[in-house]
């Protein structure tokens, strides 16, 4: 790629970095030189979250018709997986699994539902569902 | 508290964190140097990881190699720290930071604050040194930041203790200076760094890595195609683009710098050879950028022949054998 050629095309880093990129200058020579973006790029971003909204959406969709507890909601909501999540909360991987029966979710004490919360940064009644209001998250 | 430390922008966190200590040191080396003695090129597929759903793939070596063979090669010691709790971890970096010593720490991307939204995931190598403390806020040299910042000590505990994949566990280190680093010694480095790397991407035992490796997922490709069907597979793709070109782990980026490395190492050695050499990874590059572009065709959904996907095949072997071509020249310089 020569110098010239670097891309310059809008990006989500627009305000926060320009990146640095190598590049052949007019002497055969590397330099570098800045860019805000290429539009290649940004298109493989948009896909990705794309793809996490319909899986958010998804777990919505699945918790408000009882099918699975809040905490699959929160998981995509907050971009993990169960290993992350694992990881995070101290609870083993299949635990978690259980906890997103509702029937099981239902029951948890107390300590447990706290420390979900406590990971989400949410609160507990948001947790439960309580106040559950999608389109503010 | 704050140590003079220059802060320059990189392309690649790593990098950038390992040129700017060494530099703080005294040593004189720049970006595509420390990437190329540390024999930082490199490209694996990792099917049993998977990121956001989709396998993981990365065009550089283990996070963490090249800062440690950098310095290895350059006779240089280096302390390396992990913790198993945020109150050794803040107590250690404090008294570094009092002995003038800038640290370089590996933190989790999701909760670094001035990172934008739509690159925040759970990513754990990333690469940051701290260079000092005013009040409760820690300065921040981000190698792919323009400028410094800052974190406060809640924030800088929570990324140095991220979990998952990878987790820093507050992981930090830095270079001990011991004695000066001659231009022989440079020399020496590179050749090492230049032979490890051909090693790597030629003669790595598996299919899933180095030359091979690209082939195998140039194969993969239509599998899954077959499989899985055009939209996952369109997912894989953006997840091969955004490893390869995304801030930080920029893979045709890093075909560039190492072009740029060969340049440079050609004042270190005098062999017409690597300048030959560098050309051909500049085009290795620009044959990456150019399969990303019909990458995006196919995950934009403007693609969806099968034709396509077999073209998608097809580079992805070009550049394999570009990069075994440039290799196997570099193997046989005898210096």
């Amino acid at each position: 790629m020569e110098k010239k050629d670097i891309p310059q095309d809008h990006s989500a880093l627009v305000n926060y970095i320009r990146e640095l990129c190598y590049a052949v200058g007019e002497d055969g020579n590397y330099e570098t030189a800045n860019s805000t973006g290429w539009e290649v790029k940004t298109t493989a971003l948009d896909v990705a979250w794309k793809d996490i909204e319909t899986r958010i959406l998804d777990a919505k969709d699945k918790v408000l018709r009882g099918e699975v507890s809040p905490v699959l909601f929160y998981m995509e909501l907050r971009l993990m997986d169960i290993k992350i999540l694992s990881a995070y909360t101290g609870f083993w991987q299949w635990t978690i699994k259980r906890h997103f029966k509702p029937s099981v979710f239902n029951k948890l004490s107390e300590a447990k539902l706290k420390k979900y919360a406590e990971v989400f940064d949410i609160s507990l009644k948001e947790l439960k569902m309580e106040h559950f209001n999608a389109d503010k998250l | 508290m704050q140590i003079n430390f220059e802060h320059r922008q990189a392309a690649h966190c790593e990098n950038g964190v390992t040129t700017n200590l060494l530099r703080f040191s005294g040593i004189e080396i720049t970006e595509p140097l420390a990437f190329g003695i540390g024999s930082g090129l490199f490209f694996i597929y990792i099917p049993f990881l998977m990121v956001n759903n989709a396998p993981a793939f990365s065009y550089r070596t283990m996070p963490g190699l090249i800062f440690k063979r950098t310095c290895k090669r350059l006779g240089i010691d280096v302390t390396r720290k992990k913790f198993s709790s945020p109150d050794s971890a803040r107590k250690v970096l404090d008294e570094c930071l009092l002995n003038n010593q800038p640290v370089g720490c590996q933190v989790g991307v999701y909760y670094l604050t001035y990172f934008p939204k739509e690159y925040r995931f759970h990513f754990n190598a990333h690469n940051i040194v701290v260079y000092g403390k005013e009040d409760d806020c820690y300065l921040i040299s981000d190698p792919v930041m323009e400028g410094t910042t800052s974190l406060s000590d809640y924030e800088l505990s929570r990324v140095r203790f991220a979990k998952g994949p990878l987790a820093p566990r507050g992981q930090i280190y830095f270079p001990h200076l011991n004695e000066k680093v001659t231009k022989e010694k440079f020399a020496k480095a590179i050749r090492k760094g230049i032979k490890q790397n051909v090693r790597d991407m030629l003669y790595i035992p598996g299919p899933v890595a180095g030359v091979s490796g690209i082939k195998f997922v140039a194969r993969k490709i239509l599998k899954w195609h077959d499989k899985l069907g055009n939209h996952k597979t369109g997912l894989y793709l953006a997840q091969l683009v955004r490893m390869q070109e995304e801030i930080g782990t920029g893979g045709g980026g890093f075909r560039y710098i190492y072009a740029a490395f060969l340049q440079q190492a050609h004042d270190f050695i005098a062999d017409d050879r690597l300048l030959a050499i560098s050309e051909k990874f500049t085009t290795a590059g620009d044959l990456w950028r150019d399969a990303a572009i019909q990458a995006a065709g196919i995950f934009k959904g403007r693609l969806t022949q099968r034709a396509d996907f077999v073209n998608m095949h097809d580079r992805m072997y070009q550049v394999a054998d570009v990069e075994k071509e440039a290799f196997t020249q570099l193997s046989k310089l005898k210096f």
